[in-house]
């Protein structure tokens, strides 16, 4: 039998080791996949394993006293495998972010996570958007940067708020696709791409996270094809009808994306170039 | 004495630490995080008495994105 070549085959560079750094953060996978609105947790978990992610992201809240089981989301993430983000969710004042950022911290510290170093900053205007407060975002960054963490700044795709994000000492800027859990994909791919030019501007190494809004596995594709080093999701995967088989529709949309990013797309033409040469055609062509 | 715990007023008993609030609710020192009077506590601070009027908050993490 011949043995057929498959490019796909010779291709010697895994995904998995196409390493990027956020600060003192070395990451082998660029897909951040948050742990909220799971129907329990061990889809959670599985929808996790199956995504590939290496970094995942929680919230600080209140601890219910009444919850006699004593159960935490802490028991359900393996901290060995994981390291994670603590985002500063459902905050709207620069203080209160620096607040819940501090908490994360701690609790990270005390159980040895590497993720103690960072945060995902959210600063928010208001609960029916959830969109970002640029002003108070840029406030929090600089005083969370004096604090000591690496801060990764959830941000609008305004290109002139990112970069400011930037310059307050953000160690990564993250612009949304689209509104938080909206599930409407990147919906102004030019402000995006605006996002990552300006950012990465003199400094290409500079790491820009698409985060929110993805809303299934092209979404992830098309920020990655425009250039972004990663992709922070949640919804997407845990309110799929089958969230496990999208986490992993999401980690192969990442591979395709990065690939196809890499790769070099092809200009768009406004008219066809045929594939099979016409030299030697046998066949009637209209015009000449 | 009286003592705000994640946002409700309670009675205690004078010499309650936040070492001992957590006891009382089963919970483990390292699963949680404190705020006392809007200041990360520390675990150095958890065998301090409370005083009147102190506001402690016990949070931990959950699901997010």
């Amino acid at each position: 039998m011949p043995r057929i070549r498959s490019s796909f085959v010779s291709y010697n560079v895994p995904p998995m080791q196409d390493v990027f750094r956020i600060k003192d953060f070395q990451l082998t996978n660029r897909l951040f996949v948050g742990t909220g609105k799971y129907a329990t947790y061990d889809l959670m978990q599985n929808a996790l394993d199956a995504s590939g992610c290496q970094v995942v992201t929680v919230a600080v809240r209140r601890e219910r006293l009444i919850d006699s089981a004593g159960k935490s989301l802490l028991d359900y993430l393996d901290l060995n495998r994981y390291v994670i983000l603590p985002n500063t969710a459902g905050c709207f004042t620069a203080d209160d972010a620096i607040r819940v950022a501090m908490l994360g911290r701690d609790l990270l510290e005390k159980n040895g996570n590497k993720g103690a170093g960072w945060v995902k900053l959210e600063v928010l205007g208001d609960k029916k958007t959830l969109l970002p407060d640029p002003v108070g975002t840029i406030e929090a960054t600089k005083e969370l940067v004096k604090e000591g963490f690496t801060v990764l700044a959830y941000t609008s795709d305004d290109p002139r708020s990112a970069v400011r994000i930037k310059e307050a000492g953000a160690a990564s800027v993250m612009p949304a696709g689209s509104p938080i859990g909206s599930g409407q994909g990147i919906l102004n791919p030019l402000n995006v791409s605006l996002c990552l030019e300006l950012l990465k501007e003199g400094d290409p190494s500079y790491p820009v996270i698409v985060d929110a809004g993805v809303g299934c596995a092209s979404d992830v594709a098309i920020a990655m094809e425009l250039g972004a080093d990663g992709v922070l999701l949640n919804t997407g995967i845990a309110h799929a009808k089958d969230p496990v088989k999208m986490a992993l529709a999401m980690k192969h949309a990442l591979e395709a994306g990065r690939l196809s990013y890499q790769s070099g797309r092809i200009p768009k033409k406004r008219y066809a170039t045929a594939s099979s040469t016409f030299d030697g055609v046998i066949s009637y062509i209209p015009g000449e | 004495m009286t003592i705000v715990v994640n946002g409700t007023k309670r009675e205690a008993t004078d010499g309650t630490t936040i070492r001992s609030l957590l006891a009382e609710s089963n919970l483990a020192p390292e699963k949680v995080a404190i705020e006392l009077n809007r200041r990360l506590a520390r675990s150095d601070k958890y065998d301090l008495p409370l005083i009147e009027g102190d506001e402690v908050e016990i949070v931990t993490f959950v699901g997010g994105g």
